[in-house]
Formats: structure tokens, sequence, C-alpha cells
């Protein structure tokens, strides 16, 4: 059985791939993404992903939401201060200045509009992988992480399980294509089999997202952190780069420049099997104690 | 925040989450907010940033005024695709699981109706859970798929594996009971057969009895090992309360079909069922923390209570079950609904728990501020 | 940019805003407009260089500026002017560059009387004919100079509405190209290389840009003055020898009633800072549709043949030497003068065996201009029933052209429309689902257009060129068949040609023979479709006698005015060169110079940064090392560098001409204008400008604030049309200007089209912004209760249509006069139909028609508005409800029509005219 958490060089190799390609993977910096959504687009047109609804949400430009079945590639825009006044504890107590009263030329240059393309984090120990039941989910020699189409039976168990909330059972009417059945991110898997590079990647204009072996992006984004910081930008961070975080490290890691929940990502995410070998305990206990409480209530003489 | 503004803000996050919060700082008022004075502070409230927020902690507030950051209220985490047929599963599964046990007991200590009883019981509860179990499959004509892997590190595959042991057993057992009264007016082609599969009952009673409790237990596991945080944060509890449950039901299933006489291990089972659920659920809600606010607010919370004291009368009733048959019904009757509770309660919680940012985010952010996070 | 340097169009290339140290946008939103060419934005700035946006909104492109800078739409004369005065007041030109390569020192007639002087016009202008007479603007000792009107080609926006900004800048070229410069050789002009003379431009600007100081500029433009100042020291701190900065801009500056003098206004501070012709320097204008450059080359535009020659015109041009002497004097400089070469290798490839020199090469088959056939103008003859028929290919005015409702009313008085397209384009539906058909305007069983829809087929179905940006043809080849009775342009027109011949054949009428006698012999395919490399071989030209007989030209330098050649567009001579399609090349750019010059093929003659002599100075030396480019190799005698020199390549720096020589030769050996007639970058354009020799700062024809500066609010010269079904909304001076209290922009979105045509159809794009809305700050949407995604109605003179809120701080509040001023802003890429996947109303439908009289450009980036919260009514209480806001606003034909304000000119004015 492979390793259920912590740090791992290599997941397809843990995963029973005879000495695989190197890892791939995706380094994001959305520190140059421009938000036009080419990569939504060019993910849906070479993977054939259905529209996913066509509703104004009234989040700024983000008319998609989130990730899902029928959206695999999700740019998030935020909008706001750079700067947060000094007095922003939340004392509970509404403001009194509303945005807008100061919202002059002079103030506006601390404005931020950060947008960011969000994608299936491939992570070294993903946990939709782990508790699908029909082996329907797999480990590629790449390390990544793929649906069999085929297989899926749309148990829905990765759903719940995956701590950043990417993959999806797709719904839809019966002519709908997979309907019923779990979707998400292949990394192209197709693609990149035969040495493409993956249709997102490929599309962006800023090289905002960057496709390569996931060692020698770790090294890149070290280097883009170190870059921005020099220039003073001290709210860049990078996101799912270190191989000890909760899921061992992702396949596909960001550059920030807020807080993860910003931009809807878990701040600690943990790949939920890491506790599962205490569960079985506890389990096997529960188990083990009604067998013998309800020999107890035989036992216990009495009519 | 004041606590009304604070309650506003409960209510508002669980409908809409697209216009609750806005995935900004504190001082920033999501558009929309702008212009709706009256709601503006409770929106405010919904849209602010939380790392920088002071977090109090009042144990008599309903929402304790966690502040914090989420993308437009949008949910961190998915909620399972799962609907009524998985708690109903959970539910049958436990109650099968606990008639299995009275069903061998009552075998090993002559009591033949309350066998009756706990063998027909799991077989009928093990069937219908079985067919929700299908049916909320996506593609259900794949259900065999389940069988291609035995996956330890798949709670649902580890079940699969579980019932494909138990389900022969409970249904041999159940099927004998059955047919064990038209054995002789059965064709004679028939009758041997028959004849087998009665003989054959006995064992697979007490194989079921031994697989039974599992069944019940593993479904805890099943839900506790998602990404969703009321299910997650209850991970240590969750087989516990559910076996606990899972013997009031059966327990309660046994005081409501078998006569009083033969029912004193139904009655113990049920009342020491019903003890252990109520004493682990207490514990295991105080902590929770912020994870346990689903399992006391809105549709979850009124299952919950009801659970508790369906399950608190059951209990008390159990005692007085010994003399009268009308005690023993009503208090079975209670303990069956209020195990049925517990389990959509507990769904039911954990499903919102996912939907609501607050829960996954707040709990993380307290973990990296303890300097506890899994990547520190 | 052709009143300035000499030629329309971008003066560098997309790849080169890589060089640049820093780059201002303004009037372009390219970060959503222009993704993949913005990447050399990101590159510049990887490489440390500040990025500018200046938007009225905060867009996907100020997002990763580094500074963005808020100001008031159709302000930008102003911003410009203001860091024009910042350069001279602080010294901070480069005065080499200054002195050698633009008219700075040359000396202007001392009755030029500025616009201070006469309360808001220059001297010369005729308030009954609202027009100027630039005789005063001249450089001293000038005579003869003909009046405007007749030395200027009626260059209207030809293709459509849109496009007609993008006639703009050939419009500036094919008038200079067309020799409309100052009848005069250079060398006998005076100048003050000291700059000190009072009369000399430079002095001149100094005086004008005077008034232009950061107050004024936070007044005129909202723009708070420490934002102002550190725009203006970014930009001459980065300019100079060492450094060059680039100015972007798009139609956010093109739309607009004074839009040419906006760009003349970016093309000074270019000049005074050195910064033209340089790498990493130079003025990027970004086009809009693909082939947007092309369809001005080899124009779409009603008044220009290809390469700029101007359409004949009745009685002006009756002879094909009467012709040729319009276009070029004989002692012009620059590479004009061989004109005649040009026009007759067109007619030769027009008209082949039948273009004889008997029959001047049968010039007269050429149509002549009775008028201005504009898009707008066409329109009204519609309405008044001139119009037949109207062929609409890969447009969809009905949406995509400003004052909507005209258009559809106009296209229901045609008996015939052809409408080819991709999708039924709203323009195709009218007749049955426009918002006229709603408010009972329209009724569609009184409409008799008959509409013919064919399918098109799209680019990736076709082999062809696009001509873009940078004036780079890029060959595309067929990738799929067209589906089903998708057909390609050539296709359509080759076949209606043959098919029209067939009916003509035998015809012995004198006015078939244009037709009869074209060369129409494109070999077709199985399928039926023409070659499109014959069409590109013929474009690109051929010897027809002598050994070379059927040999491609290789540069129009080869062109022969004897009928001994034939060519279709002579400046795109050379794309054919060897018989190889040159357009066609793809060599990667790793493996060349970063100048790309094996990729594809530009005009002129494959070169990619024009004016580029002036990337080396007088001697012929780079500027500094870090930006050298083309200079003079003394050793081999000849003009060498990363780029095809834009510059006779063996003509040393210290050539000095005889004086008078005419044509090229005329040229000195540091004149890096070549297409200047006095060789130098014009700062003051002595005339080839209708609106004035300086940009200076007009209100938008529809605008809620007073004019600062002088009493004339809006440009004196703006083209206005007074009718019934074009009304304005009322601007002070004029009452009740406040009925409209806000301005409102128009502009695109990354996820869409223009009109729509191309992504409305489209679920991957219209799920990602599947509503028209409205963006309003804060602020504003709780001065009218606007609420976030509610709806709001939007209304101006002409109708009301409603829209979704997006309350949003990307929209900020201006502070003018101490007062907060709004502005909202609207994408225009929705429209009323049934076809699309996603439809809503037209922003278009808001505007009316008041055009800049250079380029005829539509105003429909800014006008003024009201907006109110809630939806519009429907049916013909839409009717109702606009003519309510007309009555209060007490609008008639005549409101916003006067050019002149006040009416009652200073006296002076009509005595300084001549
Ligand atoms: N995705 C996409 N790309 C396109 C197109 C498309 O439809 N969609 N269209 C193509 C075409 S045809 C063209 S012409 C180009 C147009 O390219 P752009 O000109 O960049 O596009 P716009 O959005 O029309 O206008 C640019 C900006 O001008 C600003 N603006 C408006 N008025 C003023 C003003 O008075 N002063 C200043 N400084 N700014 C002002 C607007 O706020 C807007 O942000 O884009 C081309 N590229
Ligand atoms: N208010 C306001 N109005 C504007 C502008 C603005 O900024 N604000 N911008 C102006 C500008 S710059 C422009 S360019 C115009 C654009 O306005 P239009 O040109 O009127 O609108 P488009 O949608 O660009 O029309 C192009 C059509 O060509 C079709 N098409 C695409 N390829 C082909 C082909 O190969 N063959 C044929 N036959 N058809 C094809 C497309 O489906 C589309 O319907 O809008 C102008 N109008
Ligand atoms: S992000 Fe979620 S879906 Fe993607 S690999 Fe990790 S667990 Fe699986
Ligand atoms: S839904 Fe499909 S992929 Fe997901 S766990 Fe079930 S079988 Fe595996
Ligand atoms: S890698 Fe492929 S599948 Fe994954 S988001 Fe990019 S395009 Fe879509
Ligand atoms: S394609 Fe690149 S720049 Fe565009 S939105 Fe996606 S990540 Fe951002
Ligand atoms: S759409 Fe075409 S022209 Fe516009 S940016 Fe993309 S590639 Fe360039
Ligand atoms: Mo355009």
């Amino acid at each position: 059985m492979s390793r259920l958490s912590g740090p791992l060089h290599n997941p397809a190799t843990d995963a029973g791939w005879e000495d695989p390609p190197p890892r791939k993977g995706f380094f994001t910096d959305t520190s140059v993404c421009i938000g036009c959504k080419a990569c939504e687009v060019a993910c849906k047109e070479w993977n054939d992903v259905p529209e996913d609804g066509l509703n104004l949400l009234g989040s700024s430009y983000d008319n998609t939401g989130a990730l899902s079945a029928s959206t695999w590639r999700h740019v998030a825009f935020i909008e706001q201060p750079a700067k947060p006044a000094a007095n922003t504890v939340s004392l509970g107590m509404p403001t009194t200045q509303r945005p807008g009263d100061t919202m002059d030329a002079s103030t506006l240059t601390d404005f931020r509009w950060l947008m960011s393309s969000d994608v299936c984090k491939h992570c070294t120990h993903a946990a939709c992988l782990d508790v699908c039941p029909t082996g329907s989910l797999f480990r590629t020699e790449f390390g990544t992480v793929v649906v069999q189409d085929d297989i899926c039976n749309g148990c829905g168990y990765c759903v719940p399980a995956c701590p950043f909330g990417v993959i999806d059972r797709r719904a839809g009417d019966k002519n709908t294509k997979n309907v019923g059945i779990a979707q998400k991110c292949t990394l192209c898997y197709d693609r990149i089999g035969v040495g493409e590079t993956p249709a997102c990647a490929k599309a962006c204009p800023t090289e905002s997202i960057q496709f390569g072996d996931v060692d020698e992006l770790r090294e890149r984004a070290a280097a883009r952190l170190a870059t921005l910081q020099d220039q003073g930008v001290s709210t860049a961070r990078l996101y799912g780069e270190s191989p000890d975080d909760g899921v061992g490290g992702s396949g596909a890691m960001f550059l920030l420049l807020d807080e993860p929940e910003v931009y809807g990502l878990p701040p600690d995410p943990v790949v939920t099997t890491r506790d599962l070998p205490d569960m079985w305990k506890k389990a096997a206990l529960a188990a083990l104690g009604l067998l013998a409480g309800a020999a107890a209530a035989f036992l216990g003489g009495g009519g | 925040m004041s606590e009304q503004q604070a309650e506003f803000r409960a209510e508002k996050r669980t409908d809409v989450p697209e216009q609750s919060t806005t995935g900004v700082l504190d001082e920033k008022l999501q558009p929309g907010a702008a212009v709706e004075s009256g709601e503006r502070t409770g929106r405010r409230g919904a849209g602010r940033g939380g790392r920088r927020g002071r977090r109090r902690r009042d144990e008599h507030q309903m929402v304790p005024d966690a502040t914090f950051t989420s993308y437009y209220g949008r949910p961190v985490v998915k909620a399972s695709p799962w609907e009524a047929d998985i708690p109903a599963y959970l539910f049958l599964g436990g109650l099968a699981g606990g008639s299995s046990l009275l069903g061998a007991g009552a075998q090993l200590t002559g009591r033949p109706v309350l066998r009756k009883v706990g063998r027909i019981g799991a077989l009928s509860a093990i069937t219908v859970s079985f067919a929700a179990l299908v049916h909320d499959l996506g593609r259900p004509s794949r259900f065999v798929n389940m069988l291609r892997v035995a996956k330890p590190t798949s709670p649902m595959s580890v079940g699969t594996w579980i019932l494909t042991m138990y389900g022969p057993l409970a249904g041999a057992a159940g099927a004998a009971e059955l047919v064990a009264p038209f054995v002789d007016l059965a064709p004679k082609r028939l009758r041997f057969s028959l004849r087998l599969l009665v003989k054959a009952a006995s064992p697979a009673g007490l194989g079921a009895a031994l697989v039974g409790p599992a069944v019940a237990s593993y479904t805890g596991v099943l839900l506790a090992d998602t990404a969703t945080p009321t299910w997650h944060a209850a991970r240590k509890h969750l087989p516990f309360v559910f076996v606990g449950s899972a013997a009031a039901a059966s327990g309660g299933l046994g005081m409501l079909l078998s006569p009083p006489s033969e029912a004193g291990p139904a009655r113990r089972l049920a009342l020491g069922g019903a003890v252990l659920e109520l004493a682990v659920e207490h514990h295991m809600e105080g902590g929770m923390g912020i994870t346990a606010e689903p399992l006391h607010t809105g549709k979850p919370g009124m299952l919950m209570r009801a659970s508790k004291a369906l399950t608190a009368i059951g209990a008390a009733g159990s005692l007085l079950a010994g003399r009268s048959r009308l005690a023993a019904a009503v208090s079975g009757t209670a303990l069956l609904a209020g195990s049925a509770c517990t389990r959509f309660g507990i769904f039911h919680a954990g499903q919102a728990s996912a939907r609501d940012p607050k829960y996954t985010v707040v709990p993380q952010r307290e973990r990296i501020e303890r300097g506890e996070a899994a990547g520190a | 940019m052709g009143a300035s340097f000499g030629r329309g169009g971008a003066t560098s290339f997309l790849q080169d805003l890589a060089n640049s140290d820093c780059i201002v946008i303004q009037g372009s939103n390219m970060a959503e407009c222009h993704p993949v060419g913005f990447q050399w934005v990101m590159e510049a700035k990887k490489r440390g260089a500040k990025v500018i946006h200046i938007d009225p909104r905060f867009t996907r492109t100020s997002a990763v500026a580094d500074q963005h800078v808020p100001l008031r739409a159709g302000s930008d004369i102003a911003f410009l002017g203001g860091i024009i005065n910042y350069i001279l007041a602080n010294e901070k030109f480069f005065r080499e560059y200054v002195v050698a390569y633009t008219n700075a020192s040359t000396i202007l007639r001392e009755d030029f009387a500025d616009v201070d002087d006469l309360d808001g016009v220059f001297s010369g202008y005729d308030p009954k004919t609202a027009t100027y007479n630039s005789e005063t603007w001249a450089y001293e000792g000038v005579e003869d100079i003909p009046a405007p009107g007749d030395r200027t080609p009626r260059s209207d926006d030809g293709s459509d509405g849109g496009e007609s900004h993008e006639s703009q800048g050939e419009r500036g070229a094919g008038h200079e190209l067309g020799g409309h410069g100052v009848k005069l050789a250079h060398s006998r002009v005076r100048r003050d290389d000291t700059l000190q003379d009072p009369l000399c431009v430079f002095q001149v600007l100094k005086r004008h840009y005077a008034r232009y100081t950061p107050e004024m500029v936070q007044q005129v433009c909202g723009v708070d003055p420490a934002d102002f100042l550190a725009v203006c020291e970014a930009v001459t701190e980065n300019s100079g020898r060492e450094r060059t900065t680039a100015w972007v801009y798009s139609v956010g500056w093109t739309h607009h009633t004074v839009g040419v003098q906006y760009i003349r206004g970016s093309a000074i501070i270019q000049l005074l800072l050195g910064n033209i012709g340089r790498p990493g320097g130079g003025i990027m204008a970004l086009r809009g549709h693909a082939s947007i450059q092309g369809s001005t080359d080899i124009p779409t535009l009603f008044n220009l043949l290809p390469g700029y020659l101007p359409m004949p015109k009745v009685g002006e041009h009756d002879t094909l030497s009467g012709y040729v002497d319009t276009i070029r004097s004989p002692e012009q400089k620059g590479f004009w003068s061989e004109a005649e070469s040009y026009i007759v290798s067109l007619l030769k490839s027009y008209w082949g065996e039948a273009a004889t020199a008997d029959n001047d090469f049968a010039f007269d088959y050429l149509p002549r201009l009775t008028g201005d056939h504009g898009t707008y103008q066409t329109v009204m003859d519609m309405l008044e029933d001139k119009v037949e028929g109207y062929f609409l290919l890969g447009q969809n005015p009905a949406v995509g052209s400003a004052h909507g409702k005209m258009q559809r009313l106009g296209m229901a008085h045609l008996k015939w429309l052809v409408v080819r397209d991709l999708n039924m384009i709203e323009s195709a539906t009218f007749w049955k689902d426009s918002p006229e058909i709603e408010t009972g305007e329209l009724r569609t069983e009184d409409i008799d257009t008959e509409v013919f829809f064919f399918p098109a087929a799209s680019h990736a179905e076709k082999d062809g060129t696009f001509t873009q940006t940078q004036r780079l043809l890029q060959w595309h080849h067929k990738a799929v068949e067209p589906p089903g009775d998708c057909r390609s342009e050539l296709n359509f027109f080759f076949h209606l040609g043959r098919k029209i011949r067939e009916r003509l054949a035998g015809s012995t009428e004198q006015r078939d023979r244009p037709l009869l006698d074209l060369t129409w012999d494109y070999p077709v395919n199985e399928l039926g479709e023409p070659s499109a490399e014959a069409v590109l071989r013929e474009i690109n030209g051929q010897h027809l006698t002598g050994e070379k007989a059927g040999q491609p030209l290789t540069s129009y330098t080869e062109m022969k005015a004897d009928g001994s050649t034939a060519g279709g567009c002579w400046i795109y001579t050379g794309v054919y060169a060897d018989g190889v399609n040159q357009a066609a090349r793809r060599k990667p750019g790793q493996e060349q110079e970063w100048t790309a010059l094996e990729w594809g093929w530009a005009w002129p003659a494959n070169r990619r940064t024009l004016y580029n002599r002036a990337a080396a100075d007088p001697e012929g030396k780079p500027w500094s090392e870090r930006k050298a480019y083309v200079w003079w190799d003394e050793d081999q005698q000849k003009w060498t560098g990363h780029d095809v020199a834009d510059f006779v390549a063996d003509k040393a720096p210290s050539y000095r001409p005889e004086a008078g020589t005419p044509g090229a030769k005329g040229l000195a050996g540091d004149d890096p204008f070549i297409m200047q007639a006095d060789g130098k970058a014009w700062l003051y354009a002595p005339e080839g400008l209708l609106d004035g020799p300086l940009p200076t700062h007009y209100e938008p024809a529809e605008s809620p604030i007073r004019n600062p500066m002088y009493n004339q609010q809006a440009s004196p010269v703006r083209q206005v049309y007074p009718r019934l079904d074009n009304l304005q909304n009322p601007s002070p001076p004029e009452p009740h200007a406040d009925v409209f209290p806000y301005l409102f922009t128009t502009y695109r979105l990354t996820e869409h089209h223009t009109a729509g045509g191309m992504s409305r159809w489209l679920p991957y794009l219209s799920e990602l912004q599947p509503e028209f809305f409205c963006e309003v700050s804060p602020a504003l949407a709780r001065e009218r209760g606007l609420t976030h995604l509610g709806w709001a109605t939007i209304v101006t003179a002409r109708t009301a249509i409603e829209a979704r809120v997006l309350v949003t701080e990307r929209v900020v509040p201006l502070r003018i006069d101490g007062r907060e001023f709004h502005q909202i802003g609207l994408p225009y890429h929705w429209g009323v139909g049934s076809s699309a996947l996603v439809s809503g109303d037209s922003a278009n439908d808001l505007f009316g028609v008041t055009l800049d009289p250079n380029v005829h450009i539509q105003e429909s980036k800014v006008a003024s508005c009201d907006i109110r919260v809630g939806r519009r009514p429907t049916g013909p209480g839409l009717l109702s409800f606009v003519e309510g806001y007309r009555r209060r606003a007490g609008i008639t034909v005549e409101t916003g029509n006067k050019q002149r304000t006040p009416e009652s000119t200073p006296v002076a004015t009509e005595t300084q005219e001549v």
C-alpha cells in the first residue's frame, strides 16, 4: 500500500511505475496573469468539456464561479485595495467610511485586481485517488491524477474527499457527455503523452501558466518569488510547492499575492487519508465494542 | 460584530453564498451592499476578511464571531453529491448489523421470536440499504466496477467488500427464517435445497453476527475520510456514535417486534447503545470547535435535537419496557427514529459544513495560528 | 500620424515594445484587446520597464501596470498638453534630435493666431462654413496653398462606422503619401536652430501649451496632480540617448471628434523626447480586426484606391495627367514623385491589354466620386431612399455602428440587402426582431427589403493574408474545407463577376466595357475556389514586356509609367519577389534576429520600424550603444543595422541636395522622414489637418462639463448632422445640460468580439460574459440607488437601454471643480436579436452621429447620459419615456449642433481671415 502522507519524491514510482519519466506539473504565476481566460477556453476546446451555464455571477469578471466537472480551469478575479488601512481589525463595528467616498485618483493606485487561474493540484497524496473504490482514478507515469471515464461508476466519493474542491460528478441530461461520472483536469494526459504542452499552458499569452518537470518548476517558483520580493512585493508567496504540506506538495503550484483563501484555496489543505489508519483503528474498536456489548446484553442475565 | 448581525450572517451564508461574501479584505464593502443600507452591515460582516479579525470565543453564542476571508462566500471544498440514499444506507446498514447480533444471540440463547426478528430485520434492512447504495451511483449499471479492486485506502471499497461478505450470510439467515414454515409445503424438488438453507441458517446467522458490527462501524470512516469539515473533525468519534446508534436501533426493533419475555437482551443492547451514542456525541461536539456549529443550526440541528430526544426517550422507555408491551413498542419506535435522525442529522450537517467556506477556512487558520499547520 | 511623420499606422512593431524602458498605454485596453501582443509589454516589465495605463477605467491592463491613472473620457489632449508643457518648461526635451529631425526651428508666418487669442479657434476659421482656411498656419514664405477642401482627399470611413477609426492612420497616410506636403523644398524654409525666434515652431509650441499646468490638467481630466507629475517624470526620465519610451494607443483615442489631434499630441511628446524611429520608442497604434491594416492598404474605403492612391473625383480628375498632377507636384520631395508609375501599373493590372497609352490606360474606366459616400452618409441616403442595395460582408452595423437605430431604420429602406457572415447576425434579422419592431417603429409586413444571407467561410477555411497592426503580411493556409454552403469572399466575388460578365457578354454598350475588359482570369480549383496566391501575385505585380516579361516585380521602384509593368498595389510590391510568397515565411524567432525580418513580409520593403534613420544621430552614429538600431557604415558606405533602413541605402549622412532638387534626391542625409516634403517630422502641422496645426483641448460633442480653457466648448469644425432622427444632448453653455449629468464610455471585453458575431454564438465565450452590464462606482450606485446585479436604465436623446449593474471600485468618481464627477462603463458587444446564444441591449443605440472632420470617425467613446435604477419601459412606452427626457432638456434639432460657441465670434477672427 502506497504512502498516505508526507514528502514523496515521485508519486509515480510510489504507484508502481518502473522508472517513470520526470513528474510533470504546473507553476502558475498569478503576478503576470491578465485574466484573459484563454486557459479556460483552450481547456474546454481541447477536452470537449460542455458549457457550464450562462449566468452573470457578479463576482467581478468571474462568471465561471469555481472549478467543477465542466470547468477544469477557473480564473478567479478579486478586487481589493492593496494596502489595507491600519485600523482594519474587525471589531464588529460597521465602519462609517464607505468605498467611493475616499476613492479618488490619489488612493486608487492602492487598488488591486488579482487574477489567478486555478486547476487540479495533482496532489502528491491525492485524496480523490485514495478513496476511489473502482480504481477509475489512477496515478499516471507523469505523477498526475486522471479519471478513467470508462471505469468510474459515479459513486461520488472523490468529490468530498478532495481538500481543494476540484473534482465533481457531472450533472445534466442523459445526452450530456460523461454525465454522472467524475470529471476534472487530466493535465492533458493525451497531449503530454506525445510531448505536447497542455492546452491551457499553450494558450496562456503571458506565461502565467508554466508547464514542466515539477522539480524544475519548484526552482523557477522560488526564483520568481525572490525577484518579486526584491522588487518589494511583500505579499507574494508560494502555494502548493512545499513537499511538507498536508498533501505532500502538489503537482500544480502557485505564486499568490494574498492569502490562499482570498482565491478560494484552503490555507492548510490536508489529504484526508493521512488520518485513515487511525480511523480504521477506531472503527475496529467500535465494531468489537458492539460485539462485546451484544454479548453482554445476552449474558447479562435476567428475562 | 453584534450578536444579531452574527446571526444574520449565519443565515446569509447558507442561502446564496454568491451574494454573501467577497474574497476581499475587511474594509472592502462588496458590490451591491453599497446601496442596501439595511443589509449593509450584515453583508459587510459576511464580507469580512479574517486573518486580522479578532476571534471572540463566547460559550453562549450560537455563532462565534469568527471573521474570515473567502472567495465570494463560495465553498472551498465540495459537498458530496450524495442524497437521502446515503444517510438511509447508513441507518439501515447499522440496523442490519445490530439485528444480526440479536438474531445470533437469540439463536444461541434460544429466543426464537427475537431470532426471527433479528434475522429477518437484518435481511430486509441490508437489502434496502444495498438498493439505496446502488441507486445513488451516477452510473448504477457500473456498480460491479466496485469489485475491480480492493483498496484499504478507500472506505467505500472496504465497505463494499464487507457488504459482499455480510450480504449473503445475513441473506441466508433471513431467507431461512422466511421459508422455514413452508418447507414441507414446497414441491419435492425444492424441499431438499430449502432444508439445506434452513440448516445453513445457524452458521450463516453466526457469520453475519461476526461481520455485522463492521457494517455498522465502517460507515463512520466512510464519512470521516473526506475533506467535509464536520465529518472529518468527528473522525475519532463517528464509528462509536454509529455503532451506538446501530445498537439502539436494532435493540429498538427487537423491543418493537418481540415479546417482552424474549426482548431482555434487546432492551439492554438498546439502552447501552443509546447511552454510548449520547455520551460520545456530547464529547465529540465539545472537541470539534466551530465545525460543530452545523450540528446545532438549521435542518441538521433540528434532526440532531430530535435524535437526542428520541434516543433519550427510547432509552428511558427501555427500562419500563420489560413490563409493558406498549412502552416497549413506543420506546422501540423512538429508538429506531432517533437512530435514523442521527444519521440524517450528521449527514446533512456535513453537507452544510462543506457548503460554507467558514468551516474549511477558520479551523485551518486556527491550525496555522497555533503553528500546527500540516505544512508547518 | 501621417500629418506628423509622413505615413499612417504604427511607427514600430509589437516585439520592439520589449526594448522599451517605459510604456505608456493610453486610449487602449491592450491586455484585454491585444492579449497576445501584450506579452511584449510583460516582457519589457520583466526587464524592468515601467508600465503606465491611462484610462477612465481600471482594466485588466491597469491590473498589471505599475501605475494606473484614471481620467475623464475625452480629456486626453489636456493631459498630453500638460506633459508637453512639463517637457518644455523643464527643458527635458532631446535638443539634438529636436533640432535636427523636427520642424521645431522652422519659422512661421507672423499672421498666425493661436486659440488663446481667438477664444478657442485658430486663425482662418470661417464660422459660416465651420471650416478653416489654413493659409495663415503655413511656414513663412510659403505661398499658393489651395484651400484645404480640395487638398484633402475626402477620406470618409469607407468600411463602416467601426473601421472608420482604422482609416484614420491611412487617411493621414493616404493624405501624406498623396503628396500634399508643403510644396516647397525644405532647403528654402527659414530656420532658427537656436529655437529662440518667437515665430519659430518651438516658441509657438511653448506659448500654446503654457496654460496646460498640472492644475488645469486636474480641472479638465480630473487627474490628481501627484499622479500626473509621476507620469511626466517617468516618461522624461526614460527618454534620451540611453533610454526610450513607447506610447500605445488604439480606439480609445480614435473614436472622438478630435481623435486625430489626440494622436498628434502623443506624436509631439515622442518627437520632443526623441523617441521616434528608435528601438523601444515610437507610437504603437494597435489596429483592430485581424487584417484592418490590410483593408486600408487595399482599401474597403470608398475614397481610396490600393496603395492610398486617391479615388478620382468628378471634374477634378478628368484626365490621367490631371489626376497625377494633383497627387504630386513636380518639385515635390519624397517617393510620391513616381505616382504615375503606380497608377498606370494599377490600371494595367485591372484592364491588362485594354489599358493602352492611347486610352490613358483606361483611366476613364475608373468610377468618379460625386461626394461623400461614408457609412453614415450612406445610411442617411438610405433613409432618403437614394440607396437600393447594400452588401454587408463581415460587418454588423445593426450592433457595431453608432446610432444603431438609424442603421436599422436605414436598412429597412433598402430594396435588397446581401449579408455574408458566419452567423445569422442582427443586421440580417433586424426586419423581424430589432428593437424597432418591439417599439412599433417598424412593422415586419411593411419592410420591403429582400435580405439574402450567404454563410461565409472563416479565415481557417480559406487561404489568404492578414496585414496586421505593424503592416506585416502573414499568409494563412486553409486548415479545413468550409462546411456546407460556406464560401470565401474571393469565391463569392469571383463568381459574381463571372456571372455578371456572362450576362453582359456581347453587349456593345460603352458603359459595360470596364466590366468586360477586366482581367478576370484567376485559376480555380475543383471546388471552384479561385487561387488566393494568384491574386497575391497580381497584387505584387509583374513585368509585361522586355526579357523579364512575366517575372514578378521585386520592388515598386521597378514600376514604369509606360505600361510595361502591372501591379495591384505598389506598396505591396515585393511580397511575391522572386516568385516566392514572402508573406508565407515562418522562420521561428529564435532562429533569427529579434526583428524577425524573415517572418512574413512587411510593407514598405519589409521594414519593421519606420523612420529608423532617426535611430542614428545626424552623423549616422547610434545615439547610444544601448539603443543602436540602424547606422551608417563608413567602410561599406551604406546604412546597416538590425532592420531594413527606412532611407536610401547608400545616401551618406553628409549628403546635401541641390536647392530644390525634386523627388527622393531632394532629401538630405539627415532627413529621416522621407515621406515628408521637408524631410522633417512635424511638431506643428502647417497644413494637412482640417482642425488645426496643434492639438488643443475641446470637450466632447456631448459633455456635461464646461470647457475651462476658453468659451469654445467642442471642436469648432466637427461634422454635425442636425436632423430630427439625430438629436443631441445639450452641453454647456446650453441650458439643461444637467439632465444628462454623467459621461459614459464604451469598450471591449476580452471574452467577446466587437458586435458579437464571433462570440455571442459560441458557448465557450458566451458563458464567460453572458450578459450586457454597466460598470458604476459605489458612489454613483448610492447616488442613483443602483444595486449590484440589479437593473439600470441608461438614457440619451436617442433612446434608453437597460443593463445589469456591476458596482465596482474599478470605476472611480473624479474630482472636478471640487465636485464628484461620475463616468459609466458600457461594453458594446451585445445586440437585440433572436439567433445568438446571448443577447442584450446595444450600447451603440445610445450614440448619435457626430464626426471628426479629418477622418469622419464617429464619437463612440464618450457621450453624456442619465442613469436610473430599474428596467426600461418596453414597446411604445420606451418612445414616450425618451420623449419625456427630450422635453425636460428642451432638445431641438439645433441643440448640441452649433459648432462655434458662443455664436457671436469676436470680430478679430473675421478680420484675421484673408
Ligand atoms: N477580445 C477582443 N479583442 C479585440 C476586439 C474585441 O472585440 N475583443 N476588437 C478588436 C478591434 S476591432 C479593435 S479596434 C481593438 C480596440 O482595442 P482597444 O482600443 O484597446 O479597445 P476598447 O476597449 O474599445 O478601448 C480601449 C480603452 O479606451 C478607454 N477609453 C475610452 N474613452 C477614452 C478616452 O477618452 N481616453 C482614454 N485615454 N481612454 C479611453 C476605454 O475605457 C477602454 O479601456 O481591439 C481589437 N481586439
Ligand atoms: N460604441 C462603440 N462602437 C464601436 C466601437 C467601440 O469601441 N465603441 N468599435 C468600433 C470598431 S473599432 C469596430 S472594428 C467595429 C466593429 O463592428 P462590425 O465590424 O460591424 O462588427 P463585427 O462584429 O466586428 O463584424 C464582423 C463580422 O464578420 C463576421 N466574419 C468573421 N470572419 C468573416 C469572414 O471571413 N467573412 C465574412 N463574410 N464575415 C466574417 C463575423 O461573424 C462578424 O459578424 O465596431 C465599431 N463600433
Ligand atoms: S486536487 Fe483534488 S482532485 Fe486534484 S488530485 Fe488533489 S485531490 Fe485529486
Ligand atoms: S466517482 Fe468515479 S472517480 Fe470518483 S471515486 Fe467514484 S468511481 Fe472513483
Ligand atoms: S491541463 Fe489540460 S485538462 Fe488540465 S486544465 Fe489544462 S487544458 Fe485542461
Ligand atoms: S491564459 Fe494565462 S493570462 Fe490568461 S487568464 Fe489564463 S493564466 Fe491568466
Ligand atoms: S484574437 Fe487573434 S489578434 Fe486578437 S490577440 Fe488573439 S491572436 Fe491576437
Ligand atoms: Mo476595430
